[in-house]
């Protein structure tokens, strides 16, 4: 037991839950939702900024590689975020078999999902034809 | 587990239905139902990228769907909802920090999420509808 002196105090909880592993989507949830801080607040004063562009306008906006690489991390960052979210609120509320199927679809929805916005994405910014 | 528990419907005490909302419990609630709508919000965000990349016919129609005046009132919504669980996952990342737990601390950080939501999403349709006509 004299290890434990040596340890912080977030070695000594990491994986001590009831389930061995609460605290990593704990942690998980938190860490998404402080990317998602500015990530958000940018996509949304981006969308204020091109509310009276035209398609060629927002193109070369959604095109730019600055924007490809924020995009991207926001499709990642919001999906894992609501993977997240949505087990927890499934887990609380769906109950019996209902409970399985709900959670595997949520959860390739947010696997699947995000790759679908990211090939858009990507395809904006090369100018290729689009997935779909 | 769930089969044994089922056999038998189990006694519940009766708890959110006697109780009087608080603005300490409406806002924890509000917390989840805006996450589960902008989880909504997320698979438009993926369609909206899918039309921009198919090309200006695609995104414009995306563009017309969203111009609906039904659609522009749940956008209203989509946005009050965003600013709700932007500041309110702010709150809670301070309440993280250990901070902010004294109750007349827990209600004035409860009303400022409140009032920073109404405002951000003011602000936010009043800047893209001006932007969007002086454009």
């Amino acid at each position: 037991m004299d290890r434990y002196r040596f340890l912080s105090p977030l070695s000594r909880a990491s994986g001590l839950g009831s389930a061995k592993a609460g605290f990593t989507h704990w942690w998980a949830e938190r860490i998404t939702a402080i990317a998602l801080v500015p990530l958000t607040v940018w996509f949304a004063a981006s969308l204020i900024a091109h509310s009276g562009s035209d398609y060629q306008a927002f193109i070369a906006w959604a095109g730019a590689p600055v924007t490809t690489v924020l995009m991207i991390l926001l499709l990642l960052g919001l999906f894992w975020h609501m993977a997240l979210g949505l087990q927890v609120v499934i887990e609380d509320y769906v109950h019996g078999e209902a409970k399985l199927w709900a959670l595997l679809a949520m959860r390739f929805l947010c696997v699947g999902l995000p790759i679908v916005g990211i090939l858009a994405a990507l395809s904006i910014a090369f100018g290729k034809s689009a997935p779909l | 587990m769930d089969r044994i528990s089922s056999t038998r419907p189990r006694p519940l005490s009766p708890n959110i239905q006697i109780y009087r909302p608080q603005l300490t419990s409406v806002l924890s609630i509000a917390n989840r139902i805006t996450g589960v709508a902008l989880s909504v919000c997320a698979i438009g965000l993926v369609g909206w990228l899918v039309a921009a990349a198919r090309g200006p016919r695609a995104y414009s129609w995306f563009q017309g769907v969203i111009g609906a005046w039904p659609v522009q009132i749940l956008l209203l919504i989509a946005t009050f909802a965003f600013f709700l669980h932007l500041c309110g996952g702010i709150r809670h990342l301070v309440w993280d920090s250990v901070r902010g737990f004294e109750l007349r601390q827990i209600y004035s950080s409860g009303w400022a999420v409140v009032a920073a939501s109404v405002l951000l999403t003011l602000a936010t349709w009043f800047l893209s509808l001006t932007i969007g006509r002086v454009v």
